[in-house]
């Protein structure tokens, strides 16, 4: 996790999550923009408008009707070979829903990114990650940023991961709306060229060519559609090693370095609390001055999460006694849903801690430092009483 | 047509290399019935050859018209279409 000041090479700026992603796909020299705008997500797409309007940045900006198109745009595009980036939120990703298959089914290395946002009714404009585990399964790539830096690095490398090769997915990069779009933060920008080295110009193995004509999309009957989803979910699976590999090149040549799940204070806890996204660096602080009183916690921050890190995963909580697992979305009938997918990955396991799940934060209810304690202190409680069910969870902070 | 593709062999992204392979697909076995002609009340008109939503139908040498049954899925449009009554549609037993 990101302690202290910006570091890595490059020059120190403050800017706003979103610029700061406008700035990583300016320097990716991104080919084709198309993109709705939708609050927190707008600023970005406004920026970039800018910077194609006054020639900072050589792109086709496409202004569509509607998310739907501008996910469609992006699959055309990138069938013709061009590097394309998109971004929205909440209902716009909903919108955009039935086309994000099509993207991953087809392969094109479409990157977007997803300011996390409430989903509507009743209509909310603020953070939580509903939209985000509406999305679980279309077979995009899937990373949670923490902090600005992290943001603009993730976008980066989403370049890089989505069209290597052996990896050929598209790559979604979700940050917190409010918390990290409109809040300015120190960052360390690297030098252009630099970026441009790192994500060289690709070629897509068969685009669109009249020189070399193709079928893309075609129906596929029921004798060849399992082949054909067993290729997809292996290569899918598989390029989670490209995201390591390509995380870890980043940090050799930028200075800062990515894991799949990141841990804070974990050596000797026997309690760990997890979570996704920005509330991270607030709950950071709780397990500092819970150290501090003598409790031996920790943090896991889950950043890749589809394809998911099984192994990471169970390597993180080996030693651990309790696990807190802190959702910031309901699924209805069902609970947490991350928390549920940390359950399920630990159930073959011969040693498991005793999980325990809460959901905060929903619809932008802000989660402080004392909140993260008391989630602690609960969430310890339950963790010991024989009455706690696997299946509870508690929604925390919500007026009884 | 190639049907015992394994997984490890499929194109990425499904991509189809070889331009025009849905000419291969045999639509012709989605069909229940189908089309008997009797060209006697035949006007030649060409009104099912418009009509056909697949595109089966061909000119015959003697400029009758008749319904290639590899592609043809027994819609009954031309049937439905024909001002003559020349076509119906009979239910095709399969063995």
């Amino acid at each position: 996790m990101n302690e202290g000041g910006p570091r890595g090479k490059g020059r120190v700026v403050g800017l706003e999550g979103s610029h700061a992603v406008s700035e990583a796909v300016k320097m990716a020299n991104t080919d084709v923009i198309a993109a709705y705008p939708i609050t927190p997500q707008t600023h970005i797409v406004e920026r970039l408008a800018e910077m194609v309007a006054d020639g900072e940045l050589d792109a086709e900006f496409i202004c569509v009707e509607s998310e739907h198109s501008a996910m469609s745009a992006c699959i055309g595009a990138s069938a013709a070979g061009a590097r394309t980036f998109t971004c929205t939120s909440a209902q716009g990703l909903e919108l955009m829903h039935e086309v994000l298959y099509v993207a991953s089914g087809m392969r094109f290395p479409v990157v977007m990114v997803v300011m996390n946002r409430a989903l509507s009714a009743p209509l909310s404009i603020w953070c939580d990650h509903s939209d985000a585990m509406a999305v679980r399964d279309v077979s995009w790539i899937q990373m949670f940023a923490e902090n600005n830096q992290e943001a603009f690095d993730l976008t980066v490398c989403a370049f890089r991961i989505a069209e290597n090769r052996n990896v050929l997915f598209p790559a979604m990069i979700h940050m917190d709306g409010f918390y990290l779009s409109h809040v300015i933060e120190d960052l360390v920008i690297p030098d252009e060229k630099e970026v441009r080295d790192f994500i060289p110009d690709y070629e897509y193995p068969f685009p669109l060519d009249p020189e070399r004509p193709v079928s893309m999309g075609c129906f596929a009957p029921p004798y060849i559609y399992p082949e054909i989803k067993k290729a997809q979910e292996v290569a899918f699976e598989r390029s989670k090693t490209e995201v390591k590999s390509v995380l870890h090149e980043f940090g050799e040549v930028f200075g800062r370095s990515y894991e799949l799940i990141e841990s804070y204070r974990m050596d000797d806890a026997s309690i760990a609390m997890l979570m996704m996204g920005s509330i991270s660096e607030t709950a950071m602080l709780a397990v500092d001055e819970l150290r501090d009183d003598g409790c031996d916690v920790g943090l896991l921050r889950i950043r890749l999460w589809r394809p998911f890190p099984f192994e990471e995963l169970r390597d993180a909580v080996r030693d651990i006694d309790t696990l807190i697992v802190v959702d910031r979305c309901v699924s209805y009938g069902m609970g947490g849903p991350v928390c549920a997918e940390i359950k399920s990955a630990l159930y073959d396991e011969p040693r498991r801690p005793k999980i325990v799940s809460f959901i905060a934060g929903i619809g932008g209810r802000d989660v402080t430092v004392d909140h993260f304690k008391q989630m602690f202190m609960q969430g310890i409680e339950r963790a010991k009483s024989e009455k706690t069910k696997t299946d509870e969870f508690v929604m925390f902070g919500v007026r009884e | 047509m190639k049907i015992d593709i394994k997984w490890h062999e499929v194109e990425i992204g499904a991509i189809v290399k070889e331009p025009g392979s849905a000419s291969e697909y045999k639509t012709g076995d989605w069909r229940s019935e189908v089309p008997v002609r009797d060209n006697e009340k035949c006007i030649k008109c060409g009104i099912c050859y418009i009509f056909c939503p697949e595109g089966c139908i061909y000119r015959t040498e003697d400029g009758y018209f008749d319904a290639n049954l590899y592609y043809c899925k027994g819609c009954g449009i031309c049937a439905y279409e024909c001002p003559r009554g020349v076509i119906r549609m009979i239910e095709e037993k399969k063995e």
